[in-house]
């Protein structure tokens, strides 16, 4: 019933989304579109720090997405936007099932550190891959939407944000199901207690691992939405400052809440835009101020806003057994 | 019949300490065994070695009749092995009743289902009834940190027992816990296994509590079984008062 409910959620949400995006000025469905595909990153880091992981990698699998989407349109002449979006995760999958047991036994800094290291490994061979444009990257063209070939920029935004925001009430959707999903608390318990999952019979590596594969296949998604959207691919897409990026939105959102997440990576590319037309020069300051207040103040992200019901104290009376020496 | 656990001649040192020397046990079904010992007489290391968590440097650990040395935690608890722990081993962030859920969910096999949710009405019908009896009904929603010591200890046994296990290893139940609270606790959980065909070994300092709970005691000096059979008997020897309990005034 749960399970209905929050999938019933999901498809009033985009139906929402849809009205609302009919509504809204162009430019502003533009930066919710590149939020959305940003989000999806930030959503596969949620997944991993539910676990107690951090990957300052996802660049990587961002990187694969976005350029399957953009070469399967160069190449072979695949123009459907939602065709490209699933290329993109499907691509995106390859690397993480090979990396994913080699980094699912590594925690901490060691595992940001490899991830990030993967990713950097990628961004240089992107830079020197002639054939997919080098550090210049290469250009898009406008997809197409189930057969339909808009012209006036104003359709094309509008169909890639109504696919944009189909892919994202899905993940969302789903996600939020496999967090209240028995799965979903093996997650939270390999970050708490990992010993005690495996006398209980779990395996933290294969938490960890599956959470990582699904997180690459979140990231390729958002990549080739983010391709899509920019009409514009290059190494950057792999390169550690965009890592740092979902890690950012993932820390700003917290782990309990996957709207949370969406809400995030609107209001920084809300902030993003404002700030980089009126104090171009100075607004990554204002995100680190951003990101100061909210550890300050919200430890555990904009998410724990919505946390309810909140685990209560214990009361002393009537203890059953006994209280602590 | 074959015993429930058999080890033979288990060695274990951490460089020059021998914790276990030539551990040579036979347990028998439905027996309730007290472990007694001083601080590193090599109790939790035989626990540890029997449940997975080190591997002992020579002997076996036979299982029901199944070679299991060397097995970790995870295999050995699919052999019907659990155990709770002399500092409650909890999962911080969730509550009492997601701990349990999870444990739970672990024992039905629904870890590797991404979708079926954790409060299914089977799952919560199990939860209910492993609530009640560990009377942990008034703290399900409570927060981890905020529990008395003796409910963690109560959730920490009854997340262990969620997969009825043949063979169930508490490690110093009563450990932490206040002295008029200690006989309340292994009530508790003495009546919570009834009804189950659970062996328990228990590592316990409290003679009191072994006199009461065990109807056989193994006691431990540096890394041997110094002696073993019924309390009585095992609380009389002089070896034992000597170096375990200590000579009656």
């Amino acid at each position: 019933m749960a399970v209905v409910g929050t999938l019933t959620a999901a498809f009033v949400a985009f139906a929402v989304l849809a009205v609302l995006g009919y509504l809204l000025p162009t430019w502003f469905i533009l930066v919710v579109t590149l939020a959305f595909s940003k989000g999806l990153v930030a959503l596969g880091i949620v997944w991993l720090m539910r676990g107690g992981l951090v990957s300052f990698g996802q660049g990587i699998f961002y990187c694969a997405g976005a350029y399957a989407a953009g070469m399967a349109m160069r190449s072979l002449g695949l123009t459907d936007a939602a065709s490209l979006v699933v290329l993109g995760a499907v691509v995106a999958l390859v690397p993480g099932l090979l990396i994913a047991p080699l980094l699912a036994g590594y925690r901490g800094i060691f595992f940001a550190t490899l991830t990030l290291a993967v990713s950097m490994i990628a961004y240089g061979i992107l830079n020197k891959t002639y054939s997919l444009g080098g550090s210049d990257g290469f250009n898009l063209q406008a997809p197409t939407f189930f057969g339909y070939h808009p012209t006036q920029p104003q359709s094309i935004s509008y169909a890639l944000f109504l696919v944009a925001s189909f892919v994202t009430v899905a993940a969302a959707g789903l996600s939020r199901v496999h967090f209240d999903s028995v799965r979903g608390l093996l997650s939270l318990a390999a970050r708490d207690n990992e010993i005690r999952l495996e006398y209980l019979g779990a395996s933290v590596r294969w938490v960890n691992g599956v959470n990582f594969v699904i997180a690459a296949v979140l990231a390729g998604a958002g990549g080739a939405l983010s391709a899509l959207s920019l009409g514009h691919i290059d190494p950057d897409f792999a390169f550690w400052t965009t890592s740092g990026e979902f890690v950012f939105l993932a820390i700003l959102s917290g782990y309990f809440s996957v709207t949370a997440v969406f809400v995030a990576a609107i209001l920084v590319e809300v902030v993003r835009s404002f700030s980089s037309q009126y104090f171009p020069n100075t607004w990554q300051g204002a995100l680190g101020v951003f990101l100061l207040l909210i550890i300050l103040f919200l430890p555990e992200g904009l998410g724990s806003l919505a946390r309810w019901p909140r685990p209560k104290s214990a009361k002393p009376a009537a203890a059953p057994a006994a209280s602590a020496e | 019949m074959t015993p429930l656990l058999e080890t033979v001649g288990l060695q274990k040192a951490f460089g020059a300490v021998v914790a276990a020397n030539d551990i040579s046990v036979t347990v028998e079904r439905g027996q309730r065994l007290g472990l007694i010992g001083n601080n590193g007489a090599g109790k939790t290391t035989f626990v540890n070695i029997v449940t997975g968590h080190l591997r002992p440097n020579a002997g076996r650990v036979v299982l029901d009749g199944r070679d299991i040395t060397g097995f970790v935690p995870r295999q050995v608890r699919r052999y019907g092995v659990s155990r709770s722990f002399q500092i409650p081993q909890l999962f911080a962030s969730l509550t009492p009743e997601q701990n349990l859920l999870m444990a739970l969910g672990i024992l039905r096999e629904e870890g590797m289902s991404f979708w079926r949710p954790a409060r299914s009405t089977t799952m919560m019908a199990e939860l209910e009834s492993l609530l009640a009896r560990f009377q942990l009904q008034q703290y399900r929603e409570s927060a981890i940190a905020g529990l008395p010591g003796g409910v963690r200890k109560l959730v920490d046994v009854a997340m262990a027992v969620t997969h009825r296990p043949k063979l169930l290893l508490l490690d110093e139940p009563t450990s932490g816990v206040a002295v008029e609270e200690k006989f309340p606790l292994m009530d508790v959980i003495m009546h919570a296994l009834e009804g189950s065909d659970a062996t328990v070994l228990f590592v316990e300092h409290d003679m009191e509590i072994v006199g009461r709970y065990a109807d056989r005691v193994l006691a431990f000096y540096e890394g041997r079984i110094i002696a073993d059979g019924p309390p009585a008997e095992v609380l009389g020897n002089a070896e034992v008062q000597r170096y375990v309990t200590g000579t009656p005034l």
